[in-house]
């Protein structure tokens, strides 16, 4: 307890600069932006399976499939100003879509969302649109979907699973990042090198944005508990004598 | 012990806003995506090329997000107004 408040208080005394994913057009060398295609691609054929498998079973799984992609879409370009980094950085949103679609189906809905802003917003690229989908799409979604289904089989409140996803997902999101950017920068320095640099300078900015990561995750969890039990109960993430 | 903690905390990130903004104004609540990772780019040989449509010119981009926040606020509003109604169904 006492490490986590000096670190705390470390990351607030002494700000540094900080980085955010969505990596920009041309960033990426070409061999690397293909390499994170190439490996986005399969779970993007998988996730589309899911959705067509899905939906083909249950019509009234479309709205939801709108609502979280909206979200998600919104989520994961709102700049949020941190106070503690003096600069702006966006949650990603997958682990919601992650609980409630399923992780597979979330790596769509990530790269739709992306795809409009790397067209339109200038935000991230379509050359990077691999790599983007990648630490966005399948780390934060499976990363975030398999916290919560641990703290769920923990036993612990469907709030609390949310919550915990969504940080876990962030920072899974922002760690792949650092490893795309890191194997695709690194030139003369080593990996690990680069890596670290990036690491510190993400850190002062992630924290706190993970910390509100979780809370909109928990959030929007919370809001389908009081509003469409039922809901999470088909979609089993909701045990019945939990509604 | 935690609240006095939090308060100084808090307090400090408030002194520090200050004080970061005098230092660095040209840097204040820029995107760290582009500042941060294309500076890091830069200084590994990688330029960030221009987007496909370069929407960044003038109050273009400001509109395409504010259009693209009404759109998506719409489109949330009006799935979540169908999901409430299959429950009464």
């Amino acid at each position: 307890m006492r490490l986590f408040l000096i670190a705390i208080l470390t990351i607030v005394v002494f700000p540094n600069e900080s980085v955010a994913m969505h990596i920009a057009e041309g960033i990426l060398p070409f061999k690397w932006s293909i390499f994170w295609f190439i490996l986005s691609a399969p779970f993007f054929i998988y996730g589309l399976r899911e959705l067509k498998k899905k939906t083909s079973q249950d019509l009234s799984f479309k709205p939801l499939i709108g609502f979280i992609t909206a979200t998600v879409f919104i989520i994961s370009c709102m700049p949020i100003p941190i106070p503690f980094a003096g600069s702006c950085s966006h949650p990603a949103g997958t682990a919601i879509s992650a609980i409630i679609l399923g992780p597979a189906i979330s790596v769509v809905v990530a790269l739709s969302a992306l795809i409009i802003q790397s067209l339109f917003l200038a935000h991230g690229g379509i050359s990077t649109l691999g790599a983007n989908v990648f630490s966005m799409g399948v780390a934060g979604s499976f990363i975030g979907y398999f916290v919560f289904i641990t703290a769920r089989r923990l036993n612990l409140p469907l709030v609390v699973s949310g919550f915990l996803a969504g940080v876990f997902a962030d920072w899974a999101t922002y760690l792949t990042t650092i490893i795309e950017l890191s194997a695709g920068l690194m030139g003369n320095t080593t990996f690990l090198e680069l890596f670290n640099k990036i690491l510190l300078a993400f850190i002062p900015v992630q924290l706190p944005l993970s910390l509100i990561e979780g809370l909109m995750t928990a959030g929007v969890v919370s809001m389908l508990y009081k509003k469409r039990p039922d809901l999470l109960i088909k979609l089993n993430i909701l045990k019945e004598k939990e509604a | 012990m935690v609240k006095l903690f939090l308060i100084f905390t808090l307090i400090i990130a408030l002194l520090n806003s200050f004080v970061f903004a005098n230092e660095k104004a040209d840097e204040k609540w820029k995107g760290v995506d582009e500042v941060i990772i294309e500076k890091i780019a830069k200084e590994h040989g990688r330029e960030p090329s221009e987007p496909i449509i370069n929407t960044e010119q003038g109050d273009l981009l400001l509109f395409l997000f504010l259009l693209a926040g009404l759109l998506g606020g719409f489109a949330m509003g009006y799935y979540w107004r169908i999901i409430l109604e299959q429950k009464r169904l």
